[in-house]
């Protein structure tokens, strides 16, 4: 599965990255902390969080993730769309709360 | 290979310069490596740590054939008790650290796990060394 169909089948909003539609999902990981996500997280996976800041995408493209999905509504920084941009990895984003997006990612991807 | 680089304590805005700079290298020397992916995860952690914790710190890199090996020497208030600080969980980061989601205490357990060697001196007042070595040739 492709990020691409995730955006549809979730009904996630496009923030940034767009050139990274076409990276490969492996699975999910969801985590609010840093180094959790650095430690733990593998490449392909999709990272679900309502962090905002820069190095959300320094962490997702050093660890090849394949996308960001931000929740709750949550806005990425300028700072952070741009790196979206010039890393190609998107950022996606979701009214819903970690709870309900995480659940249905982990029903499409099983 | 040698590569030097600075880390401008406090500034977040650019954690993750050395270790991006250093994953392109790496991907061009040795292609899509385990032991890129672990480097630069330890790499990364280092420089947040001199972010949060020191006032200025220098990350310099020699990428041998057999080797690669990381120093990353900071001037700071240094680490008064080693063991404590390497225990997972333990953190004396600032409350606006931790909500950026760092500071969790997991840092340097992180650098350990993901090097072959790590090596760590610290004096209070004066500053921290880390040295990280992973070794390319595993068999």
């Amino acid at each position: 599965m492709k990020v691409l169909d995730i955006l549809d089948k979730l009904g996630l909003e496009l923030v940034s990255g767009k050139s990274g539609l076409d990276r490969e999902i492996t699975g999910g990981y969801v985590s609010d902390l840093l180094s959790d996500v650095m430690g733990n997280s593998k490449e392909g996976q999709v990272w679900v969080t309502l962090q905002t800041h820069k190095n959300v995408m320094a962490i997702a493209s050093l660890k090849d993730l394949a996308a960001v999905i931000l929740v709750n509504g949550f806005k990425p920084d300028d700072d952070m769309a741009k790196q979206s941009e010039e890393e190609g990895v998107p950022v996606l984003r979701t009214k819903e709360r970690t709870y309900e997006i995480a659940g249905k990612l982990y029903e499409l991807l099983k | 290979m040698h590569f030097e680089f600075d880390i401008e304590a406090g500034d977040f805005s650019k954690v993750g310069y050395a270790s991006s700079q250093l994953k392109k290298i790496m991907k061009q020397l040795v292609g899509d490596h385990k032991i890129v992916k672990r480097v630069v995860v330890a790499l990364y952690e280092a420089e947040v740590n001199v972010v949060a914790h020191a006032y200025s710190g220098k990350v310099i890199i020699d990428i041998n054939t057999d080797k690669i090996e990381i120093k990353v020497n900071d001037k700071g208030p240094g680490i008064p008790d080693i063991q404590l600080a390497m225990q997972e969980g333990y953190s004396t980061a600032s409350e606006q650290v931790r909500e950026m989601g760092f500071g969790a205490g997991m840092g340097l357990a992180n650098i350990k796990n993901n090097t072959d060697e790590f090596y760590i001196k610290s004096e209070v007042g004066v500053g921290t060394s880390l040295t990280i070595i992973a070794n390319l040739i595993t068999e």
